[in-house]
């Protein structure tokens, strides 16, 4: 049996892989699958303390499939958006997005 | 009501402003001056005819006219005090009617001539009418606060017309100084009203007899003058002082005077009708209308108004004796007479027999009018002649002159009749008014009364100095030569005929009544209680000053009818500081460039100037500044760089969690 320890390690180690793909990567689509890395991060440690410190309950499950779902809406919303933003600027980097700067 | 078509007298030239001040340029200059005079000529036929209805009209049982007020409704109403606009008649505003609206028409007709072929003909005569209507607006005022209004009204008029050769710089130096000047002396009388207003509650004047509102008119609201004498005796005293520096500065009585003579820049006929006539008496008028309430309840601060009134009449005349432009001579002639209306006026005390207005104790305000509304007439006349002259010589240098009787018959003769009435001889209509001033001034204080009849003479003088020394004396050919000087065409001399008409008729009718005691004479319609007063004159002073007005104009044809001038030239080298001091109105000018450009501006304004611009505006700027630079640091923050943002936002959240945690 794996260890608990190796979930957390894992969740962690997806967590920062995010963190750093959202601040350093420019192109949009790049930086919204960092974001599902973080909240896959968020999802990973849902089940794995669910099952550390309440075995046989089922509400952190409950939870991750929460928001695996929204994470799925939010990213259909998101790539919409991108699609928006390309066709328009014909760009799908961050920092083309500026038209409501002052 | 006889009287509903008097809002017309207001509303004619009124008319005539707009339309010829909007579509004038479209026109032809025939056709402007033909809009302008045709109204006004209504306007004078409805003051004649109100004037007319109202003198013949009865009396009350006490004798007086009834004050009428035909029109006056609630223009800005203000808790219980309301600013009202309306029309009121009694004796002196019908009477200033008439003189307004002959002296306008007269103006009116005689631009026609004097302003032919001029650039902004139509403008001239739109700004005439404007005049025109402040001027009746203000005298036919129901309140003090629609006679201010009026007031600047007029006072714009004049810097107008003053400034219509606006290419010369002289002229819009003149008109800014009598804007400036008059508007400096009405600060105080909005003071002075505002102060009475507060104090008493209302803005109306106090009448002698009854007053008979029109349908429909707002009423006057009554002064409550118990409270504001209870609230200080010195109140309402303060309170027309102030109003009479209004009155002074606008009359030009010294040492306000300074702008009248520099407003001679202006065209001729405008100094015949603004600064000779109509708005320079102004202030007379104004001492006239708040007379009950200046006897009443301030007849000591009445010497303020003799004495400013004597000094400005000495000062005047004397300052007159020196000149050498026509027009400022006829100009301090004009600031010495006013200053006669106003010794009138302030020698008017209250009456012995318990009554406030007694006519007999009070000849000087009766006095005062008459010579207002003879004046008027005769120092119209002498302007307009002045203007004669001017357009044949093409100069205002009395040195360019000399000899012209020849050629302008008929100037000579009415400028000659404007003389003999302006020096006081009988049968002119200056003797009558000027005599009953002098009569008045006697009863007063015999000091006050010989020195009237000593600036009297020295008027006498001054003026046939000036008939000499246009009409007589060298003809100076070299200037002649290449123009020879030319009668005016008809436009220009029927005004002066009709003018003179007047003088001579009330002169001699006057000078008749006041020996045979006639009634029917001025005194019968305008007197300080309102009731019929016959002038009659006393022998001794019409004697003493009718020879003393004679021994100046002979003195005056010794010194200056001749060819050459031996006399005066050596009592201009005997004394010839004296000449250049008056010749240089003794310095006022320069003591008031002195006061306010040294002392004012100087000592005052510039630290106050300071004071506002690096403390007041300092405390601005840096308030904006700081705003500013607090921005411009804090616009680095606001980048839109979503990664940026993105370290922001996670470095806070662990710095938070961190700190959450070592708690």
């Amino acid at each position: 049996m794996v260890p608990v320890e190796c979930y957390f390690v894992l969740s962690a180690l997806l967590f920062f892989i995010g963190v750093y793909g959202f601040v350093t990567r420019r192109n949009l689509i790049a930086m919204l699958i960092s974001i599902e890395l973080v909240l896959n991060a968020v999802d990973i440690n849902f089940a794995a303390f669910n099952r550390l410190l309440f075995p046989g309950e089922l509400e952190g499950f409950f939870m991750t499939l929460f928001s695996i779902g929204v994470s799925a809406a939010e990213s259909a919303v998101a790539i919409a958006i991108i699609i928006n933003v390309y066709r328009n600027l014909k760009s799908d980097t961050v920092d083309s997005i500026s038209n409501m700067k002052g | 009501m006889v009287y509903e078509l008097s809002y017309l007298i207001l509303l004619l030239p009124l008319l005539s402003f707009i339309v010829l001040g909007l579509a004038g340029m479209k026109m032809q200059h025939k056709t402007a001056g033909l809009i302008g005079t045709c109204s006004l000529s209504l306007v004078t036929i409805l003051s004649y005819w109100t004037a007319f209805t109202y003198f013949t009209a009865d009396r009350t049982a006490e004798g007086v006219f009834q004050t009428i007020v035909p029109f006056n409704f609630t223009w800005l109403p203000l808790g219980n005090l309301h600013f009202d606009m309306g029309i009121l008649l009694d004796p002196i505003s019908v009477m200033m009617l008439i003189v307004i609206s002959t002296v306008s028409l007269m103006v009116h007709i005689y631009s026609f001539g004097y302003m032919h072929g001029e650039k902004g003909f139509q403008r001239y005569y739109a700004f005439l009418s404007l005049f025109t209507m402040s001027m009746l607006g203000l005298v036919l005022a129901t309140n003090i606060f629609q006679m201010y209004m009026f007031w600047e009204l007029v006072g714009v008029s004049s810097y107008l017309l003053i400034g219509f050769y606006y290419p010369l710089k002289p002229a819009i130096a003149a008109s800014k100084k009598a804007f400036i000047v008059t508007r400096f002396a009405d600060m105080f009388f909005l003071v002075g009203i505002l102060t009475f207003g507060y104090f008493t509650d209302s803005f109306s004047f106090s009448f002698a007899g009854d007053i008979v509102m029109g349908q429909g008119t707002t009423p006057f609201i009554e002064g409550n003058m118990a409270k504001a004498v209870a609230a200080g005796g010195f109140i309402i005293p303060t309170a027309l002082t102030l109003m009479f520096i209004g009155g002074a500065g606008k009359s030009a009585m010294f040492p306000l005077h300074i702008w009248l003579p520099d407003a001679m820049e202006g065209p001729t006929p405008v100094s015949a009708l603004i600064h000779a006539a109509t708005m320079v008496v102004a202030g007379v008028f104004q001492i006239a209308r708040m007379f009950p309430l200046w006897i009443e309840y301030a007849p000591q601060a009445m010497s303020i108004v003799v004495w400013v009134g004597v000094i400005t009449a000495f000062y005047a005349a004397a300052v007159a004796c020196a000149q050498s432009d026509i027009k400022r001579v006829l100009a301090f002639s004009t600031i010495s007479q006013i200053a006669f209306m106003m010794v009138a006026l302030g020698v008017s005390l209250p009456g012995h027999h318990g009554s406030i207005l007694d006519n007999h104790a009070q000849l000087g305000y009766m006095a005062g009018m008459f010579h207002l509304f003879t004046h008027a007439m005769f120092k119209a006349c002498l302007f307009l002649s002045a203007g004669c002259i001017i357009h044949a010589v093409h100069s205002n240098e009395m040195a360019l002159m000399g000899g012209l009787r020849k050629y302008m018959p008929i100037t000579h003769i009415t400028f000659l009749i404007s003389c003999l009435a302006i020096a006081g001889i009988p049968f002119f209509s200056g003797f009558s008014s000027k005599d009953e001033i002098i009569t008045a001034c006697m009863e007063y204080s015999p000091v006050v009364g010989w020195i009237m009849t000593g600036i009297a003479a020295m008027t006498a003088f001054y003026m046939f100095r000036l008939y000499y020394g246009i009409f007589w004396g060298t003809e100076n050919k070299e200037a002649h030569e290449h123009h020879t000087p030319h009668e005016a065409p008809l436009t220009m001399t029927i005004p002066l005929i009709v003018l003179c008409i007047i003088t001579m008729g009330v002169g001699i009718y006057s000078t008749l009544a006041g020996f045979m005691e006639w009634g029917g004479s001025f005194g019968s319609f305008v007197s300080a209680a309102g009731t019929d007063y016959t002038i009659h004159f006393n022998t001794q002073i019409a004697a003493t000053s009718t020879v003393i007005a004679i021994l100046s104009i002979c003195l005056a044809t010794y010194i200056y009818k001749g060819e050459s001038q031996p006399i005066a030239d050596r009592l201009y080298k005997t004394f010839p500081k004296l000449h250049r001091a008056a010749y240089k109105r003794f310095y006022q000018d320069e003591i008031w460039q002195y006061v306010t450009h040294r002392i004012i501006f100087r000592c005052v304004s510039t630290p106050i100037a300071w004071f506002d611009r690096h403390v007041v505006d300092g405390t601005f700027n840096f308030m904006a500044w700081g705003a500013n630079e607090g921005g411009e640091s804090l616009r680095a923050w606001q980048s839109g760089d979503v990664r940026k943002y993105a370290v922001w936002f996670l470095t806070g959240t662990v710095a938070l969690t961190l700190v959450l945690l070592a708690l």
